[in-house]
């Protein structure tokens, strides 16, 4: 191959490396392809029981929660530069809440519902959003910086929770309580994956029909500035993390109904992990300003795999998260300003390298 | 005379600490007397039970101080817990090697993250999260079992474990059935504080301890007077990891037993116990004897929710996390007021 030839591939291969998109799809790729290596049958799609069957459905299924969880996580990194890590906590509150507002209070097991379905579901999304509205208020209004604040929820929701079942699981043995985290009957689609798709549509429409994308990055890029151009900073802070607090009551209650039951101290078990995991992968500075929604979803389904790769190779859930630590850390330490001005001042060296020769 | 005079605003939340917890025991004894609550006993059990949240509390300041924050010390406790648990009961190991290790690798873990946030600037929460996750994974890596160090497993480290060093006689009481009790502590808290101790003199008299505190109070004059900005926080995080490896043989000491769920959210309760201290989250303030009184607190909570016996223990959480709240609101109140009048 001719030296031109060459450069212009290399040239072409750094543009994709420089694409917004390049690591989320880069890694969903790779994790796709070593299980492609390891199982053939990865990729097959069956038809079982009037319901779609295989991996890559149970992926797409189970990393709803992660979505969700995500869409909300890259606005509050994007505006804050700080994260929201009750995220997890507060799926096992609104859960917990919802179950007990449809079971009645102490109720261990019931097939009957206190209270029609869609106002015990209702109910636990609002509590998601008054967990988003409490971190919001600390945040935004008393200047607390996001991750201390919202370490506070971060062990007290969970406990509140315990307190609302009365320190035990609350089961809804009530059929279509099943149908949001598992399948409507007649539909070979799971349903979570609508819920997801509904909740990336309405905030998609938020940010890109109104002017709030463009605030939040104004924000996150700099608050002084936003501020002094007319935008209301705190406000838009304090939205972030309420929109934060809805999807974690949104994922909890889907994860809720996946078991049917409320499970305080299970559900959203590092989930915070994963959805800050997923919005690293997809290409977002932690530093905030510039978000890319999209490549966090990809980043929240590339980490359902990576899961889903691990249990198939016998890891339990206990010890999975010392993979995804890795990830995180090696992920957050090629954002790093060290290394980034290092890149920059390698690639600056091969272009004046470049000039000298031409000039030779 | 008149700088003397003057009580500043974090002397102040030091004040209100002191006085939370007087007014918290004074509270505990009139409601639970039947109980044996005001006997001295007590208090000691609180310095027994949470010596290993004291010397991981110290460690937390040290860190906060410079304006940083380390929330994998409940995992890494559950870590050196479960290595000290399957090296003794199931290994079979001697124990004065397992602690050595467990020690090093508190030092290796503090280093590791100490680079990472102050030679790569990434911020401590993220870098400190995946070290949490790390280290709760990495103990069900060891075993997913609940294991117990028993009497048969190593007879040394359960002869520290049931050693009782009794305070003068004078200070003996008679219980309910009228037999003389006297007062006793365990090895685990003259660690506690001790480490309390040599933290506050290295804090108050150590060229250390003053970077600490130049380096939180503001970074950018910190590096212009010539101070190694980078390796303060190094070390910040490494002493940290250290004394938390201290802290969880303490724990272990405590509990005797190893387990993936131990010590879960006990990086609140530190970051509790620092912050109702009086260390500020934004670095530069805070003593170690604030902390310590920060724990004391922690622990009477988790006493009178434990007396009552009718209470679910998550309530102590609440309560802690209510706290904490509190005075990060009185301490942003604080903060604001100042801005205001300057």
């Amino acid at each position: 191959m001719s030296s031109q030839k060459w450069g212009a591939v290399v040239g072409f291969l750094k543009r994709v490396v420089k694409m917004k998109m390049f690591l989320p799809f880069f890694c969903l790729i790779l994790v796709l392809l070593i299980n492609l290596i390891k199982s053939p049958g990865f990729f097959s799609i069956d038809i079982k029981n009037g319901v779609l069957f295989g991996r890559l459905i149970d992926i797409l299924n189970r990393g709803s929660e992660i979505a969700i969880l995500a869409v909300g996580q890259t606005l509050v990194i994007a505006v804050s530069a700080g994260t929201d890590i009750s995220v997890g906590s507060v799926m096992s509150l609104s859960a917990c809440f919802c179950c007990m507002s449809l079971a009645g209070y102490g109720v261990s097991s019931t097939n009957t519902l206190a209270i029609p379905m869609i106002l015990g579901i209702l109910g636990g999304i609002l509590m998601g959003g008054i967990c988003g509205v409490f971190n919001g208020t600390l945040v935004s209004k008393l200047k607390i910086q996001p991750m201390v604040a919202t370490l506070i929820l971060f062990t007290a929701a969970r406990a509140i929770g315990l307190l609302l079942c009365n320190n035990q699981i609350t089961y809804i043995r009530y059929e279509p309580y099943k149908y949001l985290g598992n399948f409507i009957p007649g539909c070979p689609i799971p349903t979570s994956i609508f819920v997801t798709a509904g909740v990336i549509l309405v905030v998609a429409i938020l940010l890109k029909k109104t002017s709030l994308g463009l605030y939040i990055q104004s924000v996150g890029i700099n608050k002084r500035a936003a501020r002094l151009l007319g935008i209301n900073s705190s406000k838009i802070i304090f939205l972030c993390y309420v929109i934060c607090g809805l999807c974690a009551g949104v994922a909890g209650i889907v994860a809720s109904s996946r078991i049917y039951s409320a499970d305080a101290n299970n559900i959203g078990l590092t989930f915070e992990l994963d959805a800050i995991l997923a919005v690293a992968l997809g290409g977002n500075s932690m530093a905030g300003g510039k978000f890319n929604l999209a490549g966090s979803i990809i980043g929240a389904y590339t980490i359902q795999a990576i899961t889903t790769t691990l249990f198939a190779m016998g890891v339990s859930t206990d010890q999975a998260p010392v993979v995804k630590a890795i990830i995180v850390i090696l992920i957050v330490a090629l954002q790093a300003p060290v290394f980034k001005t290092w890149f920059a001042n390698r690639s600056l060296k091969g272009k004046s390298q470049v000039k000298e020769t031409v000039g030779a | 005379m008149k700088r003397k005079s003057r009580i500043n605003s974090n002397t102040l939340l030091l004040l209100i600490t002191i006085a939370l917890f007087i007014v918290m025991y004074a509270i505990g004894c009139v409601i639970y007397h039947e109980k044996g609550f005001d006997h001295l006993q007590t208090f000691l059990n609180i310095l027994i039970t949470n010596a290993g949240l004291l010397c991981v509390a110290c460690g937390m300041t040290c860190v906060m101080l410079t304006g940083g924050i380390d929330i994998s010390v409940g995992s890494l406790i559950a870590m050196d817990c479960m290595i000290l648990a399957y090296g003794m009961g199931v290994k079979g190991y001697p124990c004065i090697p397992l602690l050595i290790f467990v020690l090093v690798i508190g030092l290796v873990f503090g280093l590791v993250q100490g680079f990472l946030v102050g030679y790569l600037d990434i911020q401590p929460f993220i870098i400190t999260m995946a070290g949490m996750f790390f280290a709760r994974g990495m103990t069900a890596v060891i075993c997913t079992k609940q294991l117990s160090i028993t009497q048969d497993a190593n007879a040394l480290f359960y002869s520290w474990a049931n050693y009782k060093i009794f305070l003068p006689k004078f200070l003996g009481y008679l219980n309910s059935k009228g037999k003389l009790q006297i007062p006793f502590i365990r090895p685990t808290v003259l660690v506690a504080l001790s480490v309390v101790l040599i933290i506050f003199f290295v804090l108050k008299f150590t060229k250390f301890g003053r970077a600490l505190y130049a380096v939180g109070g503001n970074e950018a004059s910190a590096k212009l007077m010539g101070l190694n900005v980078r390796s303060t926080k190094l070390k910040a995080y490494i002493l940290s990891s250290f004394l938390c490896s201290i802290g969880g043989i303490c724990y272990s000491l405590n509990t005797m037993s190893g387990s993936v769920q131990q010590a879960v959210g006990l990086e609140m309760d530190a970051i509790a116990s620092s912050v109702i201290g009086g260390t500020l989250l934004t670095g530069g303030v805070g003593s170690v004897f604030g902390s310590l009184f920060g724990v004391l607190i922690n622990g009477t909570i988790g006493t009178l929710v434990n007396t009552n016996g009718k209470l679910l223990s998550s309530w102590a959480n609440i309560a802690t996390a209510a706290l904490l709240c509190f005075f990060i609101i009185l301490q942003s109140v604080f903060a604001l007021v100042k801005e205001r009048k300057s």
